[in-house]
């Protein structure tokens, strides 16, 4: 056959040709271009809307940006030196610094110290979020609250030591008991914080001029440290309360699941800000008569429960999800309930729930505004009150504004774009 | 065996308590019970003590007496005099009205965004990430207090819209944005207008039956009658008709400058444009991202293989993916419906009297009774979330997979 072949045709090719180049509209940034943005006539028109909304985005915004002015001490200056031309008066950010950092009454001669807690939260969450930092960062991070209360507040040393020293021993004595019972450990480490603490308790007040730091009331708090404050220390109390939520729905006991279902179920169907309302004006008949402690300890609690009850739905899912196999295999083990949670099903739990309570901090961290509501100086709160209030700045509006759009979204972008490495960096299950 | 395993009866000991897994939940429940009794009989003296110590008692009375506070935003009868309750139940309406609207354009807004996200078109999926990302990122509260400020500072005063070479004009002579709210015309309803809406009510409900009808006789005969141009006519042409030989019942009274202010029409004010607004556009972004992964849940399979089956386009979206995609979309979505309603208490921020506003703001302040009101005002909002989630529930069990 195929020689007949051969013999019918007379030019047979023996050599490949050599690739010759895609045409160039199929190729490069042209190929790009007709296949991303004008494949057909909608999507030209599509393409060339876009353009046009951004043209007015940046028409509007740039001049606005790079026309501001930042070295006025009042608006009718920063209009006389704008003279009409599109810029805006920035200078309220360079004259109002401090205050929309740290709030109106807050020490001017202390601003480092906030500051300093600031940064060194950076150290202390380091070895939380990043498994390959240094093991040994965790000292920082165990001390951190201590330093941190005492930067802010100021008062002596001795108190956030003596705190540091009871929960150090604490610790101390959960591990050695530990081994035996947790609950044992618990209780032990419990009574064992609390007798330290009281018998320093004793000590310290007679010696309250050691390293002390000008005390700061908490009403004093404001701006936009005050909403740090707020989203840092409740994120960090209310996950524990959380896993204890979700536990506690998942349990077996009926009393103990009733008790945790209404609470979570109630938290959840109401506002934050009805909550905020309780810590402001009712919270207060349901305290011993006389005692008094301040505003921004009862927000703090309620933020902590509402936020504890989120956590706790979003723990639930990931206790749901994990197979049966595991809570089976926990009890083969012979392992008791608070261990096989420890250390089969929580660890697991809690890395499915991940992304989730990433989702809650960032709400949490962005429902801090809502004191303001209830005339708290919080970042907003410093913008609505005493900065727009004030006739040297009432009427820059789109400053202010933009630059607390500018804080909240670097933080809360941030945390999410963390949220989703780290997802990408737990992931095991690529088969 | 069994002999050995089984427990050993009559021999309960204390240490039982603690130490056996079938008493010790007794134990921990009968703990945990006392510790909450503890805590709220601890609570519930202390409320004793210092409302004696306050001379206050818990009365609800409150709710009877004139209110005293004016609304400017009401869809029902209120003025100064009426009672705290009239006041309440105006805040109630102003509450479900702005979650509503914002309920609807979020989910317009949403799912436009979600969709654009996925496009092909790299632009256009870029620009909606950028809405997504810096409208999720940013608290709802910023949110109302800009669009707020842009509402009453940026816009124009009434009188800036008067005279020959006004600095503004209405948008087609019907709608006026002022700094004092914005003014839409308003329908004037005639005699003979109930005839016209009933009409319209009707084909609506012809609508659904038509397309009853088709989809029976699509299973029955294989037959496809056209659903698209019908419904369109059948929705506007007998209303239409309907319209004119009542003689044109409805019609617009429009919104006229006089003296300092618009008068006519419809206002809308400025604090419920701001929270409609500044609701929709941020949880737009949320309900986006949900959009977008329920589309993404939907394998490429589906729709291989519905295209494989000779379904055109259109009909793979509408009969493949989106029965699923809305499976996974429809809870979320409606977790975000609880959201906006929860989020609509931060109306009071703005002046807008929504029920967080009237019964936990100026009447609190004014009668003083905190714990009645925000008693109430809880109630309110649980009674809301309670019931969506008892329907997100039905749904759920009627659209989940059918395992069998």
């Amino acid at each position: 056959m195929s020689d007949t072949h051969a013999h019918t045709v007379t030019y047979v090719r023996e050599t490949m040709l050599p690739q010759s180049a895609p045409p160039s509209t199929a190729q490069g940034p042209v190929k790009w271009l007709r296949e991303s943005l004008f494949s057909s006539i909608p999507y030209t028109i599509l393409t060339l809307a876009s353009l046009y909304v951004i043209y007015v985005v940046l028409a509007g915004f740039l001049p606005w940006l790079l026309g501001g002015v930042w070295n006025t001490s009042n608006i009718r200056e920063c209009r006389e030196v704008l003279d009409g031309a599109a810029g805006g008066c920035f200078s309220v950010l360079s004259e109002r610094w401090n205050q929309l950092l740290f709030g109106i009454a807050y020490p001017q001669d202390g601003y480092w110290r906030p500051t300093l807690a600031f940064v060194l939260l950076f150290v202390a969450i380091a070895p939380v979020l990043f498994s390959s930092a240094p093991r040994k960062l965790l000292v920082v991070t165990a001390v951190y609250p201590f330093v941190a209360f005492w930067l802010i507040w100021g008062g002596s040393l001795l108190v956030p030591l003596a705190a540091l020293v009871s929960v150090g021993v604490g610790y101390t004595v959960y591990s050695k008991l530990v081994k035996t019972s947790f609950a044992a450990g618990l209780a032990g480490g419990i009574v064992a914080a609390a007798v330290i603490w009281t018998i320093l308790g004793f000590i310290t007040p007679s010696l309250s001029g050691v390293l002390a730091l000008e005390e700061v009331v908490s009403r004093n708090m404001g701006g936009f440290m005050l909403n740090m404050i707020l989203g840092v220390i409740c994120v960090s109390l209310s996950l524990p309360l959380g896993i204890l939520l979700a536990l506690g729905r998942q349990s077996r006991l009926p009393i103990i699941k009733m008790i945790c279902v209404v609470f979570i179920e109630f938290i959840r169907g109401v506002p934050l800000i009805t909550l905020l309302f309780v810590a402001n004006v009712v919270l207060a008949y349901f305290l011993p008569p006389g005692t008094n402690f301040d505003l921004i300890l009862r927000v703090i609690i309620m933020i902590t429960m509402f936020a504890s009850a989120y956590i706790a739905e979003v723990i639930r899912g990931g206790l749901a999800a994990l197979p049966r196999g595991q809570y089976e295999g926990a009890e083969s083990l012979g392992l008791d309930y608070a261990q096989s949670m420890r250390l089969i099903i929580l660890p697991q739990a809690l890395k499915i729930s991940i992304p989730g309570i990433v989702n809650v901090a960032v709400g949490l961290f962005k429902d801090t505004t809502l004191v303001s509501i209830i005339s708290m100086f919080d970042l907003v709160g410093m913008i609505r009150g005493p900065i727009l209030a004030s006739t040297d700045w009432n009427g820059v509006y789109w400053e202010l504004w933009g630059f607390a759009a500018l804080l909240f979204f670097v933080v809360c972008y941030g945390i999410s774009q963390y949220s989703q490495w780290l997802e990408r960096q737990l992931q095991t299950d690529h088969h | 065996m069994t002999t050995m395993s089984d427990p050993q009866r009559g021999s309960f000991r204390l240490s039982m308590l603690l130490n056996d897994t079938r008493y010790r939940s007794y134990t921990f429940q009968f703990i945990a019970l006392l510790l909450l009794i503890a805590l709220m009989a601890f609570l519930g003296i202390n409320l004793v003590r210092n409302l004696a110590e306050a001379g206050l008692n818990i009365s609800y009375d409150f709710l009877g007496v004139p209110a005293g506070y004016d609304i400017n935003q009401t869809l029902i009868d209120y003025n100064s005099q009426s009672s705290n309750l009239r006041a309440a139940v105006v805040g109630i309406i102003n509450t479900l009205l702005v979650a509503f609207l914002a309920c609807l354009t979020a989910t317009v807004i949403g799912v436009i965004a979600g969709v654009a996200r996925l496009s092909k078109n790299w632009l256009v999926s870029k620009l909606m990430s950028v809405y997504v990302e810096i409208f999720r990122n940013i608290p709802v509260l910023i949110w109302i207090l800009m669009i707020y400020t842009l509402m009453t500072a940026v816009l124009p005063a009434p009188n800036a819209f008067r005279g020959d070479n006004a600095t503004s004009s209405m948008v087609f002579d019907a709608f006026a944005f002022t700094n004092r709210g914005v003014y839409i015309p308003a329908p004037v309803w005639g005699p003979g207008s109930m005839l016209v809406v009933a009409t319209f009510i009707l084909s609506i409900a012809a609508i659904f039956f038509y397309r009853r009808y088709a989809v029976k006789l699509l299973f029955e005969t294989g037959r496809l009658l056209p659903t698209g141009w019908p419904t369109l006519a059948i929705l506007i042409v007998p209303t239409l008709l309907m319209f004119f030989i009542m003689g044109s019942p409805i019609g617009l009274e429009m919104p006229e400058l006089k003296g300092f202010n618009f008068k006519g029409g419809i206002q809308i004010g400025a604090p419920l444009i701001a929270l409609w607004l500044a609701l929709s556009v941020y949880t737009g972004a949320f309900i986006a991202e949900n959009v977008r992964a329920g589309i993404q849940a939907i394998s490429k399979g589906q729709t291989e293989a519905a295209s494989s089956l000779g379904l055109r386009p259109k009909r793979v979206m509408n009969l493949v993916v989106l029965p699923q995609a809305l499976r996974v979309i429809i809870p979320p979505l409606i977790s975000q419906y609880l959201n906006i309603t929860k989020n609509s208490s931060l109306a009071i921020a703005v002046g807008y009297a929504d029920i967080t506003a009237t019964l936990g703001g100026i009447t609190l302040n004014q009668t003083g009774r905190a714990i009645e009101c925000v008693l109430l005002l809880m109630l309110f909002y649980l009674t809301i979330s309670l019931s969506i989630s008892a329907i997100m529930n039905v749904y759920n069990n009627n659209v989940s997979l059918k395992e069998r």
